[in-house]
């Protein structure tokens, strides 16, 4: 490479850089943007059910039903109001008001001194948002089941709480099943998904629109420095959206970060590359902003939210929608951002992933390379 | 003026003679029929301005873009400085200056991080390329400015930094497209002047114009129509072969001379005739003479506007269909239909329109001529209740339109710039819904559209998509789309800028014969051409209007032969008095 030729390249990432700092809505996609949908994952979006409104009729009188009724009042999970009849909480579970109702029947004692615990009480879910309706199904339960051990304990019938074998879950890597730990890792692929692409698809595009892009290509700049001058300066803005993502999940959300920063610098890079290029495609084919906008969305955005694993389990997907997830670079940078968080620097994970996003960013580059030629037709 | 004389341009070593050449070069875009360019045969010397001229969509930039290396040729092939212009096109980019329509500027860097930037692109540095900037600044009278950004220069000032970035490295060719649209005419001047100078240091430059009155200042032009080469050579060898057929007709009483020109118009002899001012301008048919007609005729100097008239076999007749079938509209003619009192417009603290006032009488033809910027669209904007003005009055047929908004809408007529049809929508689409938002319902409506179908010929494109219609027809199109409610009065915004002079033509007999009718007619237009056709017209600079009268009062007021010098002078004559007060 020629002084010539790194000369030019120089100019271009210098012109860009000035434009960056002149240009507000750069800097907004860069860390405005990166910031404001790190609070919308992070404080937004969660798998936890906590607080569900559930309504507690109780037809029996009896202490043990009261005291059942305590320890639904008591558990986190639960928003609890006690009536009387069902029909009392019946509009409002129509309503959506309420997610779900705990009967305790009249008979409560009689059936659980038979020893018939399972049919004891009866739970009725909102079966409109299924998700919920599994949560107050599963929580009313181990409530339930809580509250039968300890009433054994209180009886002097420890047969019942201690069985022969007893099973005590422990969750690796989030011990408290916190999904925002889950979550925010996975939303910083989707983020830098958005901003790599979007910030490269505009420029491009504004420079096509405004005419500069027909004065660049009439002067004797080359396809590599015209390329090397549009990625550097980019690069550098996505790896500072990419800081801010980070610092922000770290301190604010007390996400773990159990790998290493080298690690972390090198895969995001490959992944930003990989992003930049799809944006400089999608804008040096539509040549428009306002289209390369819309174009960046629905193929860099939506798939990555959709069929990264972020939020949808890939294992749950049927099999031809699977192996179209190979293709989307989110997948890779998901599971590696999971990894490098929560479990440290894995090189089981991390290289197979990376060797992914390696050959995903270099086709792009190619694709890119190739697009682009100095020619207008 | 900072490009007299002693102002030395900025380079001095001899070049070859033959700088490029075109031969028989075809270029055709994909899922378009007639190809951009047709069979194209070319030279351009080094030492010469060869202007490439024709209306939009004659080829001008493809023809830029094939030189510039920028478009392969579908046949035949382009040599410039030597090189294939398809297989050498990087070491053509080495050697040429390009300017993009547009100027190819970045508007958020400032003047001096432009110059850097393609000095660093083109390898200017050092010693050379201080030299340069300050050779480059001085040229161009940007050396105050260097801080400011791109885009808060204003249109003439833009156009000079393009050109200084175009000029870096000093290119054997220079290829300019449209330099001078959106810039006043002061500007324009000076840079007809600067690049005299490029060119008498023998680099060639292809200057690429829809204005027609360019044409005459180059020493070679290129004529272009629909992708045909129709003139290759001096502007005066053209305009040669109508000499003493262009006849200046005066005298004619001032309410007459449309009716006048409509049945000269209609005589054999007579192949084109426009209004200019208070005469008449005729061309007469080779080897015919001059039919006797009412005032006195005089033979002209022939513009090339003439001889590109004469070249294409004459203009359109002078009969109106669409003025043919309509009522005329009865008033007063003294009575004024629109008016502007004191229209003050202000976009924060910027004052596009500063105390406006006119009148304008019925069956009058009003323009307000400006350049790009001067606030005539504001002042356009407010006359027809698109904009609110800040200050002062907007009435039209008596009705104001702050309170009567929709009532005073519906007597105007309204025709945008470049046509705003819904280019996806057919022909008969569009008609349909002008008519509707015009309010023209049920037995009204069908017989407006098939009226206008009728008179405008529209038939055989009624299914087509209004965006690829013929230049001709969008114009007919949206003439129609603005006339179909019967509008007493005609907002036209730039309502030819680019058009072909045929096609040009044949608009003004249309709202010739509005006019007589009783049509009150509103124009903006930053082309001297056009004002000429007014009866009176309003100069605006600067959000102010600085003159108002006819084409020729305005002429004989600052002493001018054109209505361009008239123009510079009174602009002069503004700014002096500004600096002084």
């Amino acid at each position: 490479m020629n002084t010539d030729s790194l000369r030019r390249m120089r100019g271009l990432i210098r012109k860009e850089m000035a434009q960056v700092v002149r240009d507000p809505s750069s800097i907004l996609i860069a860390f405005v943007l990166p910031a404001v949908l790190l609070f919308l994952f992070g404080y937004g979006v969660s798998l936890d059910a906590n607080h569900i409104r559930v309504g507690v009729v109780l037809e029996s009188t009896s202490p043990e039903a009261q005291s059942l009724s305590a320890a639904f009042q008591n558990s986190r999970y639960f928003d609890v109001r006690v009536g009387r009849d069902r029909r009392e909480f019946e509009e409002e579970l129509v309503a959506g008001k309420l997610r779900g109702m705990v009967v305790v029947p009249a008979n409560f004692n009689e059936t659980l001194r038979n020893g018939e615990a399972s049919t004891a009480i009866q739970v009725i879910a909102d079966g409109s948002e299924p998700n919920t309706a599994n949560f107050v199904h599963n929580y009313v339960q181990g409530t339930f089941s809580n509250w039968l051990v300890q009433q054994s304990f209180d009886a002097g019938r420890p047969e019942v709480a201690t069985p022969s074998v007893s099973i005590e879950p422990r969750v690796w890597f989030n011990p408290e099943l916190r999904s925002s730990w889950i979550l925010l890792p996975g939303s910083i692929a989707i983020i830098m998904t958005i901003i790599g692409t979007l910030l490269t698809a505009l420029v491009v595009a504004r420079e096509w629109e405004r005419g500069t892009m027909e004065a660049l290509i009439a002067t004797p700049i080359g396809i590599v420095e015209l390329l090397v001058g549009k990625l550097t300066p980019y690069y550098l803005l996505g790896m500072g959206s990419m800081a801010v993502c980070v610092i922000t999940s770290v301190t604010l959300f007390d996400v773990p970060f159990r790998g290493s920063v080298l690690a972390l610098v090198l895969i995001s890079s490959v992944f930003l590359l990989a992003m930049l290029a799809l944006g400089m495609l999608i804008s040096t084919v539509s040549k428009n902003q306002f289209v390369a906008a819309q174009i960046a969305l629905i193929v860099g955005f939506l798939p990555a939210f959709l069929l990264s694993g972020f939020v949808f389990e890939i294992s749950s997907m049927p099999l031809p929608i699977q192996i179209l997830t190979r293709l989307i670079p989110a997948r890779y940078f998901v599971t590696c951002l999971q990894t490098i968080f929560l479990a440290g620097d894995i090189p089981s994970v991390l290289v197979p992933n990376t060797l992914a996003l390696c050959a995903i960013a270099t086709v792009l580059m190619l694709l890119v390379a190739k697009k682009t030629n100095k020619r207008l037709d | 003026m900072p490009f007299g004389r002693e102002c030395r341009s900025p380079f001095t070593y001899p070049m070859p003679d033959l700088l490029a050449s075109v031969e028989s070069v075809t270029k055709r875009f994909p899922n378009i029929d007639s190809p951009a360019l047709d069979k194209i045969t070319a030279v351009i010397r080094s030492g010469e301005i060869c202007g490439l001229v024709g209306a939009d969509g004659a080829g001008k930039t493809t023809l830029l873009r094939l030189l510039a290396g920028l478009l392969e040729p579908s046949e035949g092939a382009i040599t410039v400085t030597g090189l294939n212009s398809v297989k050498e096109s990087d070491a053509i980019h080495e050697r040429i200056g390009y300017m993009p329509q547009r100027f190819g500027l970045y508007e958020d860097l400032t003047v001096i991080e432009n110059l850097r930037l393609y000095a660093d692109l083109r390898g200017v540095v050092g010693d050379e390329r201080s030299e340069a900037f300050e050779r480059l600044l001085r040229f161009t009278d940007l050396a105050r400015f260097t801080k400011r950004l791109a885009g808060a220069l204003s249109g003439g000032m833009k156009q000079k930094l393009g050109l200084a970035c175009a000029l870096i490295r000093k290119p054997q060719l220079l290829l300019l497209d449209e330099p001078s649209v959106g810039v006043d005419p002061i500007s324009r001047r000076e840079l007809w002047t600067m690049v005299g100078d490029l060119v008498d240091d023998g680099i060639g430059v292809v200057w690429s114009t829809a204005y027609l009155d360019e044409a005459e200042l180059c020493d070679t032009v290129l004529l272009l129509n629909e992708g045909q080469l129709l003139h290759d050579g001096k502007p005066s060898e053209l305009t040669k072969q109508v000499k003493g057929r262009v006849f200046l007709v005066s005298g004619i009483e001032e309410n007459q001379r449309r009716h006048v020109l409509a049945q000269t118009l209609r005589k054999k002899a007579v192949i084109d005739g426009v209004i200019q001012g208070k005469s008449l301008r005729l061309l007469v048919k080779k080897g015919e003479t001059l039919p006797s007609l009412p005032g006195t005729a005089q033979s002209t100097t022939p513009r090339f506007e003439d001889a590109f008239i004469d070249r294409l076999g004459g203009g359109p007749g002078g009969d109106s269909a669409l003025a043919a079938q309509m009522d005329p509209i009865s008033g007063d003619k003294n009575v004024p239909v629109i008016e502007a009192t004191t229209l003050t417009k202000k976009f924060g603290s910027f004052i596009a329109s500063d105390n406006v006032s006119f009148e304008v009488r019925r069956g009058e033809v009003f323009g307000l001529l400006g350049p790009n910027g001067a606030g005539k669209s504001t002042a356009f904007k407010m006359m027809c209740g698109l904009l609110q003005p800040t200050s002062g009055q907007a009435k039209v047929t008596g009705l104001d339109l702050k309170t009567a908004t929709s009532k005073a809408r519906s007597k105007i007529g309204y025709m945008a710039q470049k046509f705003s049809l819904y280019g996806d929508l057919s022909v008969r689409q569009n008609l349909d819904f002008f008519a509707g938002i015009y309010g023209l319902t049920g037995g009204r409506k069908r017989s407006a559209i098939e009226t206008m179908i009728e008179t405008f010929s529209l038939q055989a494109y009624l299914k087509t998509s209004a965006a690829v219609l013929p230049l001709g027809f969008k114009q007919r199109l949206a003439l129609s789309c603005a006339v179909m409610h019967e509008p007493a009065v005609l907002f036209l915004d730039e309502p030819t800028s680019g058009v072909d002079p045929l096609t040009r033509r044949e608009f003004w007999t249309h709202i010739n014969g509005l006019v007589e009718k009783g049509v009150t007619i509103m124009v903006t237009t930053h082309f001297m051409d056009e004002a000429e056709y007014c009866d009176r017209i309003a100069l605006v600079f600067r959000g102010r209007v600085i003159a108002t009268g006819s084409p020729d009062e305005l002429k004989s007021e600052s002493d001018a032969a054109s209505l361009e010098d008239a123009f510079i002078g009174l602009i002069e004559r503004e700014t002096k008095e500004g600096t002084a007060a």
